[in-house]
């Protein structure tokens, strides 16, 4: 028995060593950049007064309804949610308040992507994170993998879609640009076209370095992201709980393309499987 | 035949049976209500933790303590341990059922099942960057395989008979015979695949996924944990219905294949604790929170059998290796569990503690589950009686 146990761990081992060698990653996925038609958002907090004329504005451009929920009054949403794409909140860090306006932030690599089984969600024109519907199954993996937590899912309704915003990509395509920044009567956030927002969040910074948090959040932050944003308190503080330049995707997807490969990998397994079972099928089980 | 399998035979309706159809009845009765209200009522899912225990618990848990069937082809074809023939066929059967649950919540949890259909169709949709699409793929492609290599099972009964299915059966058996390798090496090769993928899928959590779970050896460790869990819930399972269907245990094989499971589970430590240390992550292990402890809770399970293993060498009786493949089992549902729900932490404001219907919907899915394999395995010749003399 032991020698047999012995043949069989070392089997095992074998295997096991092989699918390690398999999965070692060949080499690091490369880093993606923005496509070079991005437009994306500028949010300055520090220019921000939360009148909220752009959540009014992305409900009525969206047709969601108000959510009453939590005062029974009036439009009162408590953060993103099944009716609400784009939100401001107040955030505290200390003593210092600030308001953040909240909404998809339209990442160069974005983790729902990578995750959506059959493309519902995926980068289109200008690099816009849109959404169809008639492809997804409401699974939620890209609620899993959202680092900002911006998909929403309509948990009340027989017929559930994923809730989010689409950068008002019906109105890009008149010419016009998205509801909020439209209505934004402090240009807190403005619209155009990604690289000369990231300029003009650079000229902001130098021009009054007092002013703010020395970073364009978004700029490498999970690899990029089109929506990018400015601050006089910590980013952590304005709900940002992530940063460092890696992608969220970047890990998942060097392993998985290092075993999977061309398929190889499995379409190999498989003929060594079935040659051993050929091989032991003629020798005669061991015992 | 070596196997000598037959049917258990024995009274069906006996009182617990009907409780277990009582609790299948019940979540059947919640399912049609979660169809009429949505999930937000049925369950206590939320955009923050938007997988509860129908995922954590009847896919990723469900489907691992399912892997009998794949950890004993692994053993009998590839490593070519005939002997072992005898417990191939109850694992199969215990398989094919945790899929099929594991299938069935699928399509209770998601939102648009009515889509689903397009998943296996619509390849030029296909998202091949997606660990979940190949999950769901090869998930139903292996359910197929399960109930493939079932139908001999089912099939033998009517052998010789002469009527239709008797007639069926003298003609597609030995086809079977013959197709045999082709079927068991997609046995091997699907769940190597998607039970690997399950660790993959929440690598893509990112940093909402505690270091001490988040790993690119994700994939390598669910791969070495289900084959352990396999062989634990093999021995677990031939032990439990020795004793109710009153036939002798395999005990000098259930001990093997609990040392198997034993040594699988060290491999797994091991790989855990090194990849920890080499990313630097061992710290988090030292820190008196939640996950400090659920870490150590995990490692101890993993490591108590290995114990039960050394100590009681002498006396490692049928009941020590139950204990010990209970530990297992437990042990990797665990390590799932956490690395899905424990370990998934979606930032401030979000809490998930299932609510009723889905913890009663599991039962009963369960339930039911046990209710079909008790009718399988006393109608057709599942389970092996007496050794044969010459094992």
């Amino acid at each position: 028995m032991t020698t047999d146990r012995r043949s069989l761990l070392k089997g095992f081992a074998a295997a096991a060593a092989t699918m390690t060698v398999v999965s070692t990653p060949a080499a690091a996925r490369e880093r993606k950049k923005a496509p070079s038609d991005a437009v994306g958002l500028l949010y300055d907090a520090t220019k921000c007064v939360g009148c909220k004329a752009c959540v009014v504005k992305c409900k009525e451009i969206n047709a969601l309804q108000a959510d009453r929920r939590a005062d029974k009054l009036y439009d009162a949403p408590e953060g993103l949610n099944e009716y609400t794409k784009n939100v401001i909140q107040l955030a505290r860090d200390g003593g210092e308040e600030s308001y953040v306006k909240k909404q998809c932030m339209h990442c160069v690599d974005p983790a729902c992507v990578g995750a959506c089984m059959l493309g519902a969600l995926q980068k289109g024109q200008f690099g816009i994170v849109k959404y169809d519907v008639e492809r997804c199954v409401g699974c939620r993996y890209c609620q899993m993998a959202c680092p900002f937590n911006v998909p929403k899912f309509e948990w009340t309704s027989r017929a559930p879609k994923i809730i989010k915003c689409e950068l008002c990509k019906e109105r890009l395509a008149e010419g016009k640009q998205p509801g909020c920044t439209e209505v934004c009567p402090r240009k807190a956030v403005i619209f155009g076209k990604y690289d000369e927002l990231l300029a003009e969040a650079h000229q902001r910074l130098s021009a009054e370095p007092q002013k703010y948090v020395p970073k364009v959040y978004g700029e490498h932050d999970l690899g990029g992201t089109q929506v990018l944003y400015l601050s006089h308190i910590p980013f952590e503080s304005l709900g940002f709980r992530f940063s460092g330049e890696r992608a969220v995707p970047d890990v998942q997807q060097t392993v998985q393309h290092g075993i999977y490969k061309g398929f190889a990998g499995p379409v190999a397994l498989y003929a060594l499987l079935g040659a051993v079972m050929f091989r032991n099928r003629k020798k005669g089980a061991d015992e | 035949m070596r196997t000598q399998a037959r049917p258990m035979g024995g009274p069906l309706l006996t009182r617990s049976y009907v409780v277990l159809l009582g609790l299948a009845a019940l979540a059947f009765i919640i399912i049609v209500w979660r169809f009429a209200a949505g999930l937000g009522p049925t369950t206590a899912l939320s955009d923050g933790y938007p997988w509860g225990v129908w995922i954590a618990f009847d896919v990723v848990t469900g489907t691992a303590l399912a892997c009998g069937g794949y950890a004993m082809a692994l053993l009998v074809y590839i490593f070519n341990k005939g002997k072992y023939h005898p417990l191939v066929r109850p694992a199969i059967l215990t398989s094919a059922l945790g899929y099929s649950i594991a299938g069935l919540s699928v399509m209770i949890d998601i939102g648009r099942p009515w889509n689903a259909w397009k998943l296996p169709i619509q390849v030029w949709k296909w998202n091949v960057n997606s660990a979940l699409l190949e999950v769901a793929l090869c998930i139903m492609a292996y359910c197929v395989v399960l109930y493939l290599e079932l139908v001999p099972a089912l099939l033998e009964k009517y052998k010789g008979e002469k009527t239709t299915i008797g007639r069926i059966a003298d003609r597609v058996l030995p086809l079977f015979d013959k197709a045999l390798i082709f079927i068991v090496a997609f046995g091997i090769l699907l769940p190597t695949m998607h039970q690997s993928s399950l660790g993959s899928l929440m690598m893509l959590t990112g940093p909402k996924l505690h270091p001490l779970w988040f790993s690119p050896l994700l994939p390598l460790l669910f791969l070495v944990g289900c084959v352990m869990m396999g062989f634990a819930i093999v021995v677990f399972e031939a032990t439990f219905s020795a004793k109710a269907f009153g036939h002798k245990p395999e005990t000098p094989m259930l001990r093997n294949l609990a040392k198997l499971s034993a040594w699988f589970s060290a491999l797994f430590v091991i790989i855990r604790v090194v990849d920890l240390g080499v990313r630097g992550s061992l710290g988090y292990a030292f820190t008196l929170d939640t996950y400090g402890v659920m870490f150590w809770i995990e490692t101890l399970l993993f490591l108590a059998p290995l114990l039960i293993l050394y100590t009681k060498t002498k006396h490692y009786s049928l009941g020590n290796i139950f204990r010990q493949a209970m530990l297992l089992a437990f042990a990797g549902a665990l390590y799932r569990f956490d690395t899905y729900l424990v370990a998934f932490n979606p930032g401030p404001g979000y809490h998930y503690f299932p609510a009723v219907p889905e913890l009663l919907v599991t039962i009963g899915l369960v339930a039911g589950e046990i209710a079909i394999y008790i009718f399988v395995v006393k109608k057709f010749p599942i389970v092996g009686g007496e050794l044969p003399a010459h094992a």
